[in-house]
């Protein structure tokens, strides 16, 4: 899935400007930005739902302009509003979306218990939907999008308005889905989501993309060095300068103690022993693992200081 | 164009208002108003004066209907005919005014009513062709209409020739032209009526602002509609053929280019404009 130059506004505002996205297969590729950030809007250009003004959008090797209707049964969708018609049961929402999708009478019974059963629906599917709470609207929704079994699935911010448990539980929902080999996009916000669950992430900002790549990746490019901080006991200047040993690039005062960047974090134990031989109590010795949060932020940072050209740049 | 997924569009609709009571109780009431308690009491009241002036008033007035029509009136006593006439030509309007306010008042909330709830967003990503969704919700806003009114013209037959047959040696209704009204003019009608209610429900933002703008279209239509249906039953059944022949050739049109004015986007509620 591939969306390349894209740019889409409405009544003169522009909704997204040179956006480039690109979802690898089998993988989950985590759409991440504030709200009006462009998300929305590039699933809906993805499946065709919305045509862009100028651009490519290529998914699963069509263009959802001219194929949009082959697209769309590829496509397996959740919007951030579960999308789901209150007077019916469970079980007509789903029987509805089998319908349209094209799945075979003779499967639908079956593909609809097991989709029900797999995100724990089956329960609810005799009872009105305007009754469900919302999880179980989400859960519905989650069924309902894999039913016809689609190659692409695209989750628009999933866990909107779920308590922590439901959410972990639909992430964990989600991770699962690509062991069966679906190709994953999911738009969110909340940072904490997408730590763990993303293969590829794609900073959205303003319509644009601003960086893509793999969280790893990402994190090597910002933070090309390793470090470690070292909290102590009592007054941190009584920790003399540790660049005098060998591997250590340069060490900088923290509040609690001292951040120093190695060549190689396997020293990261002499550097402790050196600061115990100067007499200072170590209370924790912490390897600086950026967390998306932190690169997140350091992405719309490096937009606003350098220009948005430069970090997007970078990380290609 | 697929038309497992229209009928799966307009059977879901169906199914929605079926199960929504506020919907479907409003028609029923309007539906029993027009062709069963007002023809009623009218019928039961005429018949049971006699021969008194204000009925023999009434069956002079006859004399200005035309001459076709004033050929068709059966019975003997000023009640028989007066009563005749009412049966056969005073309610033929209210046969098209009935369906036509209760389709479009559906029609009218049903694209818009998608974007509303938010399920426009469902329907805008799946492989449904808009001129299939468009389609699909035109039929699911014209059952209710039409079959609120078969019922009721039914329940209508029932009543004119139970008090009204006595009087004129038997039961007579409907007549040939009631039948064509029926069958012919009035889908006609219907259908001009919600392909352009449909058209107005994809480009408004509210359901309030397309029950509003659904007057404007509906208003004038009942107006034209009921002079039609008139026509047709004073006139020839060859009137009455062209008449209906008229209106679903209008309707036809109006229908494709509504099949093709609706915009995938528009049910997403971010075209613009909208």
């Amino acid at each position: 899935m591939a969306l390349r130059g894209v740019h889409k506004s409405f009544n003169g505002s522009p909704a997204l400007t040179d956006l480039d996205v690109v979802a690898p297969n089998g993988q989950i590729t985590v759409l991440l930005g504030p709200n009006g950030a462009g998300k929305t809007t590039a699933i809906r250009c993805i499946t065709g739902a919305m045509t862009s003004d100028a651009g490519t959008v290529h998914t699963l090797g069509l263009d959802p302009t001219r194929d949009g209707e082959e697209v769309r049964r590829q496509c397996g969708v959740v919007s951030a509003k579960p999308a789901l018609y209150d007077r019916l049961t469970g079980w007509d929402n789903l029987i509805y979306a089998a319908e349209l999708h094209g799945v075979a009478r003779r499967v639908m019974k079956d593909r609809i218990r097991v989709s029900a059963e797999r995100f724990e629906i089956e329960h609810a599917l005799d009872a009105q939907v305007g009754g469900y709470s919302t999880g179980m609207k989400t859960r519905l929704a989650l069924a309902r999008s894999v039913l016809h079994e689609p190659r692409l699935l695209l989750f628009d911010e999933p866990t909107s308005g779920l308590d922590p448990e439901s959410a972990q539980a639909v992430l964990k929902l989600i991770r699962e889905m690509t062991a069966d080999g679906h190709t994953v996009v999911m738009c969110t916000h909340h940072l904490v989501e997408a730590e763990g669950l993303a293969d590829h992430v794609i900073v959205l900002d303003a319509g644009t993309d601003l960086v893509s790549g793999r969280p790893d990746e990402l994190t090597r490019t910002f933070w090309p060095e390793d470090s470690v901080e070292i909290s102590v006991e009592g007054d941190p200047a009584a920790i003399s300068d540790l660049a005098v040993i060998t591997g250590v690039r340069r060490s900088e005062p923290t509040p609690r103690g001292v951040r120093a960047v190695l060549d190689d974090p396997s020293i990261t134990p002499d550097v402790v022993a050196a600061i115990v031989r100067a007499g200072v109590r170590v209370t924790r010795v912490m390897p600086h693992e950026p967390t998306l949060e932190e690169l997140y932020f350091a992405v719309r940072r490096s937009a606003r200081d350098l220009g948005e050209s430069l970090p997007r740049e970078m990380a290609r | 164009m697929n038309w497992h997924r229209t009928l799966t569009v307009a059977r879901t609709d169906l199914k929605q208002l079926v199960l929504a009571k506020d919907y479907w109780m409003p028609m029923c009431i309007l539906g029993g108003i027009f062709f069963v308690i007002v023809p009623f009491f009218l019928l039961i009241s005429i018949t049971s004066l006699g021969d008194v002036d204000a009925v023999r008033n009434v069956a002079n007035t006859l004399e200005v209907l035309p001459a076709k029509a004033q050929a068709q009136i059966k019975g003997d006593t000023p009640q028989g005919r007066t009563s005749y006439a009412l049966a056969v030509f005073l309610f033929a309007p209210m046969a098209v005014v009935v369906p036509l306010t209760i389709s479009t008042a559906v029609g009218a909330a049903t694209l818009v009513g998608e974007r509303e709830r938010g399920t426009g967003e469902f329907l805008a990503h799946s492989p449904a062709a808009t001129k299939e969704i468009y389609l699909g919700k035109l039929m699911a806003s014209l059952v209710p209409g039409y079959v609120t009114t078969m019922v009721g013209f039914t329940l209508y037959s029932l009543i004119v020739n139970t008090i009204v047959g006595p009087e004129v040696g038997g039961w007579f209704f409907p007549t040939q032209q009631w039948w064509l009204l029926m069958l012919w003019v009035l889908p006609g009608f219907l259908l001009i009526g919600l392909s352009l209610v449909l058209r107005l429900s994809g480009r408004v933002k509210s359901t309030a602002a397309a029950q509003q703008a659904s007057g404007l279209i509906t208003l004038p239509l009942i107006a034209i509609s009921y002079a039609q249906a008139s026509g047709a039953i004073y006139g020839t059944i060859t009137t009455t053929i062209v008449i209906g022949a008229i209106a679903w050739g209008i309707g036809l049109v109006s229908t494709w280019r509504g099949m093709s004015g609706v915009k995938r986007q528009r049910l997403l509620g971010v075209a613009d404009g909208v």
